[in-house]
């Protein structure tokens, strides 16, 4: 296992950044970015094979899709602490003349950004072309992509679904955020996602789970694990069991945080639990 | 009046599919999928000659236009082929947020536009695909007129580095324009030079336009006739050099006149150069069942209605 502590502090500091961000604007999304923490750190410094600066076809090395947009903010810490951009720059989270829109986007030019996202269930399609272009390049680097489960209720992500298994796309990694929240409420009271596993089988994909979501070394050990199952002729879906909040208790187990900023006071609590690691911006 | 001849009718679908397997033998970049219409916009040559670059989407036009806008990441050049009503108003979100504000290199490429789809009725007869399209930021709008120009289209956007909207149709028309020639993205096509009232026509109606511009010259009119293929970027230098000339114009086309191409040269010239505007378009209705030439006849969009517009906006002069 390689040097969690690194990394766990590095959790901690995108935490910070997080709600610090949203709080400074009074918009932005903490809970989810706060439950898929682990998830960026570990895929950006530990899983992915990237290569120093970026382009965006992204030849030679692996390419991540985020789909839930709206989590821009973990996004936007983790993209500029790997360093895409200058750090100094979350301080213009969703700012005017910003490059760090409200939800992502390559409109601007933002380094590390392929994609637009925001409105929901784009993701998985976007991500599948460019693992269909990655097999006709003959690279053999891998797509990840992240999606709200909330978000499975757009029908366009069964398209995708039922195509990539169809056409063995084998060298993608799309990972659920399995916290089973959304803005009204529970995935199952507004709407059931039913047995997510088995549909996800049913259609044809190899699918692991990741039971602790928010245990970075869980998180790590996890995408390696699919990452092993890549190449197979299935797509590999990972469904990661998630606390949407975590690590702020207040936001935790809840989704009164999926799109609300902290006040000033609920800030100073939040930092307090997460105590400054590598630095604030 | 300038003589047009042709050898025969073709339908522009095939001029598509021409240009798409041309693209395949000279660049490997230049990807296609489709939507479970492979015959019918006619990319099985394309198809056949390049099955590793062509994907079956099947009935699922949101998730083709997502895999599209993913293939550009990569350095492919994809081309999408459904119906126009399935490339547009269907994926209208997904062309927005993964094609034109991601500013992807995505070819839409959307045949049975309009009215001339026929018997199929109006389900499937979109009207207002171009206003969709044009509202875009950052969309290239083309409507081509026949087999050739929509094959010189098809050639030509490949070397476009944006998203473009190439909108063609089913019927068979007369192929009049040149085989050999060089499609300008943007540029308008002179058709015949005239003094009395300038015609501006895309698509199915550039021919109808040649028609009504005999028919005027018969009556002792000067028709200024021009083929406006490209409705965005619109080629505004050469209307208003015309219409100041000719005093007014008529726009032809197979669209809604609620955000078509009349709309885009009305706001030119109110903006520069206000003139009397007649419109041959549908007039905010649905189509319906019926053969292309009763359908044409019916909404009046063929060479009468262009003659009778002509009269009536030059006497609005």
């Amino acid at each position: 296992m390689p040097d969690t502590q690194h990394l766990k502090d590095l959790a901690t500091q995108v935490r910070r950044d997080i709600v610090r961000m949203v709080h400074k604007v009074n918009s932005g999304h903490p809970g989810g970015s706060l439950g898929c923490t682990e998830f960026f750190v570990a895929l950006y410094n530990e899983v992915m094979e990237l290569h120093e600066g970026f382009d965006m076809d992204g030849n030679g090395e692996d390419v991540f899709f985020l789909s839930n947009g709206h989590i821009s903010p973990v996004y936007y810490s983790v993209l500029a602490r790997r360093g895409y951009f200058p750090v100094d720059e979350l301080n213009t989270f969703r700012l005017i003349n910003s490059r760090l829109q409200g939800h992502p986007t390559t409109h601007e030019g933002l380094p590390g950004v392929r994609i637009a996202s925001g409105s929901l269930g784009q993701g998985m399609s976007v991500a599948l072309g460019a693992a269909l272009a990655k097999k006709l390049n003959n690279d053999n680097h891998l797509i990840y992509s992240l999606h709200g489960d909330g978000e499975l209720q757009e029908g366009q992500n069964w398209e995708a679904i039922m195509y990539a298994a169809a056409n063995k796309v084998d060298n993608i990694i799309a990972t659920v955020d399995y916290n089973k929240q959304q803005i009204d409420g529970s995935t199952d009271d507004v709407l059931p996602l039913g047995d997510l596993r088995a549909k996800f089988e049913a259609f044809g994909w190899d699918v692991l789970e990741i039971e602790e979501g928010n245990d970075i070394e869980a998180v790590i050990a996890g995408l390696k694990e699919a990452k092993a199952m890549t190449g197979k002729g299935k797509p590999v879906a990972v469904l990661m069991h998630t606390v949407m909040g975590n690590g702020v208790d207040f936001m935790m187990h809840t989704h009164a945080w999926h799109g609300k900023a902290p006040n000033d006071d609920q800030l100073a609590i939040a930092l307090e639990q997460n105590p400054e690691t590598l630095g604030d911006y | 009046m300038k003589k047009y001849t042709y050898e025969k009718k073709i339908d522009t679908r095939s001029g598509f599919g021409a240009g798409l397997a041309e693209l395949g033998r000279t660049n490997d970049k230049v990807v296609a999928l489709c939507a479970d219409l492979t015959g019918s916009l006619k990319m099985d040559e394309f198809k056949n000659e390049n099955p590793e670059r062509f994907f079956q989407a099947g009935i699922a036009e949101a998730n083709m236009i997502g895999l599209a806008a993913g293939l550009t990441i990569g350095g492919k050049i994809p081309f999408t082929g459904t119906f126009a009503n399935f490339s547009t108003g269907r994926v209208y979100d997904q062309i927005r947020q993964s094609v034109a504000y991601s500013g992807k290199n995505v070819k839409i490429c959307a045949s049975h536009a309009g009215l001339t789809l026929g018997e199929d009725g109006a389900t499937h007869q979109i009207l207002e695909d171009i206003g969709l399209m044009k509202m875009l930021p950052g969309m290239t709008v083309i409507n081509t007129c026949d087999y050739n120009q929509t094959k010189a289209a098809t050639i030509a956007i490949a070397e476009h580095d944006g998203p473009v909207y190439l909108r063609f149709g089913r019927p068979a028309v007369p192929n009049f324009t040149s085989e050999d020639q060089k499609f300008e993205i943007g540029k308008a096509v002179m058709l015949n030079e005239g003094t009395d009232v300038t015609i501006v026509a895309t698509g199915h109606l550039v021919w109808e336009a040649i028609e009504a511009g005999e028919k005027l010259a018969e009556e002792g009119i000067s028709a200024e006739i021009i083929n406006i293929h490209t409705i965005k970027p619109l080629d505004e230098e050469a209307i208003l050099k015309s219409v100041a000339k000719t005093g007014c114009v008529v726009t032809a086309e197979e669209h809604n006149y609620l955000g078509g191409l009349g709309e885009s040269v009305a706001r030119t010239l109110s903006m520069n150069n206000p003139a009397p505007q007649e419109f041959v378009a549908t007039m905010d209705t649905f189509g319906e069942s019926g053969t292309p030439a009763q359908l044409m006849e019916k909404y009046g969009l063929n060479s009468a209605s262009i003659v009778e517009k002509a009269k009536k906006v030059m006497a609005r002069k």
